[in-house]
């Protein structure tokens, strides 16, 4: 794909903040401004750091014949997730999946009383929408959200920034989400986030959103955060990228996210499987798997995406592979996550990376590798 | 003493038969802020083009090559305990390595400043 990048509806006010901007998923996306990936990075979790995240898919679903919640029970037949459970103004991380378990895309899913809000991944955007519309066409509107921008605003200092325009966001709690009214316009906000802070995100309409984001930036606090600090952000708690660490290849119970496959859905629950794969990962999920996602320590040096992993340092036989890794500004020091043999996920397990012939020794550790400050 | 530099964006400042080597603004500009610094042993023999060593920032690594055939006579160890010293002085302070240089004519094919500023845009 050598098509042109798309470019986000506050391209130019970016590049006027001194953006470097670079292709990501078919987008134009500022990278970093001129405080840098470090600065950004410790200012996310120091103060509040302000992200332009408009290159995701917003999808909003809606049952037609004004059952509400017809449409949750047919976005269960493509999730593994409660989401006939999930009560008005809440939201729930979900994964679409495949026949044979898989993971399509990761996403999240809000309530907001008379429709259901996704926010899927850039890359996969047009991919879900053609799926979401196959599968619910029958019984549900299924579109874009369209001319919607989409802020995050993240950091210890997050509230008080957002409550500065919205004052009733003070009172939401971890994966509130509801529909508020800024000068008038309908905005979406979740207290939810990609970089294990306190934080909102927010589907603002295109029109509003350079002024909503200036005034955000007015703040004392906050600051413009690029790409790449968020992605060292997410690293550092332990959150997973679609198409990296998450894929067609992996079994969420092979990405350690048990957690989100509610009792329900599972077996002995109430609307126990009915998604796609269900049979592989309901039975995974009683019988274990044969690997697993774990954070991985390395030393020294940062180890990097598709790095191969080896028990020891001489073996040439790879047991896994290195699916995220960077260098962690606030762990101080190099962070990664990849998938191992299940022998090999208790903690403190050494085992060692091959970056360009060198063999980089790791420690299997537990995750997040910073920890998650929400306000729950 | 001239500054001369290298396609892989490095700059060579040869002085006597010692030339003294690191990354150019432009690099550290476009890698960001560095966290890892490697450096190559002293004492050991390099020919040119040869990887010397490696610069990484949070987003990716990058190789450092020897842009001269010579042995590594001293090393900046400074840059390897506060990588950011590459971001903040790249031409002075944080400079990586020091080359005897083997074969001075290769000094002559090395990019005078003129040519490097049209690579570094």
């Amino acid at each position: 794909m050598l098509a042109a990048p798309a470019h986000l509806p506050l391209h130019a006010w970016h590049v006027a903040h001194g953006a470097r901007m670079e292709s990501f998923a078919g987008w134009a996306m500022p990278i970093h401004y001129p405080l840098g990936i470090l600065g950004e990075h410790r200012h996310t979790r120091a103060a509040a750091g302000l992200f332009d995240v408009s290159h995701m898919g917003q999808i909003m679903v809606r049952a037609l014949a004004g059952d509400h919640l017809a449409a949750a029970r047919e976005l269960e037949k493509l999730v593994p997730v409660d989401v006939m459970g999930l009560k008005p103004g809440r939201q729930r991380y979900a994964v679409l999946t495949n026949g044979s378990g898989g993971v399509r895309d990761d996403l999240m899913i809000a309530n907001l009383g008379d429709f259901w809000y996704l926010v899927v991944n850039a890359a996969a955007a047009a991919a879900d929408l053609a799926h979401l519309q196959e599968h619910l066409h029958a019984t549900c509107s299924v579109e874009l959200a369209s001319a919607r921008a989409l802020l995050a605003v993240q950091g210890p200092e997050a509230c008080a920034a957002l409550s500065a325009l919205v004052p009733a966001v003070a009172a939401m709690r971890f994966m509130d989400a509801g529909v508020f009214a800024i000068d008038g316009t309908t905005c979406f906000i979740s207290r939810s986030g990609y970089t294990g802070e306190d934080g909102f995100e927010m589907s603002v309409p295109v029109a509003v959103a350079e002024d909503i984001a200036e005034r955000l930036l007015s703040h004392g606090s906050v600051r413009l955060i690029g790409l790449g600090a968020r992605d060292s952000l997410r690293l550092e708690a332990g959150l997973c990228l679609c198409g990296h660490d998450l894929g067609e290849d992996v079994t969420p119970i092979e990405a350690a996210l048990d957690w989100a496959i509610q009792p329900a859905r599972r077996r002995g629950g109430t609307r126990a499987g009915g998604f796609p794969g269900a049979d592989v990962i309901l039975t995974q999920l009683e019988r274990g798997v044969a690997r697993k996602r774990v954070g991985l320590r390395p030393e020294g040096r940062p180890v990097r995406e598709g790095a191969a992993l080896f028990a020891d340092p001489t073996s040439n036989a790879a047991i896994g592979r290195v699916t995220s890794g960077t260098y962690g500004p606030s762990a101080e020091g190099p962070v990664a996550m990849g998938y191992v043999p299940i022998s090999l996920t208790p903690t403190g397990t050494r085992l060692f990376a091959d970056v360009k012939g060198q063999r980089i020794p790791l420690a299997v550790c537990n995750m997040p590798f910073v920890p998650h400050r929400y306000h729950r | 003493m001239a500054i001369r530099y290298t396609a892989e964006h490095e700059w060579v400042a040869v002085e006597a038969n010692i030339a003294t080597i690191g990354i150019t603004d432009y690099a550290q500009r476009v890698l960001g802020d560095l966290v890892f610094v490697q450096l190559p042993a002293v004492g050991s023999s390099l020919a040119k083009g040869a990887a010397a060593g490696v610069v990484e920032s949070v987003k990716a690594a990058s190789d450092i090559y020897a842009p001269l055939t010579g042995r590594i006579v001293e090393v900046n160890p400074a840059t390897v305990e506060t990588p950011g010293l590459v971001n903040s002085d790249p031409m002075g302070a944080g400079w990586l390595f020091k080359i005897e240089v083997g074969d001075p004519s290769e000094v002559e094919e090395l990019l005078d400043e003129g040519a490097y500023g049209k690579l570094a845009t």
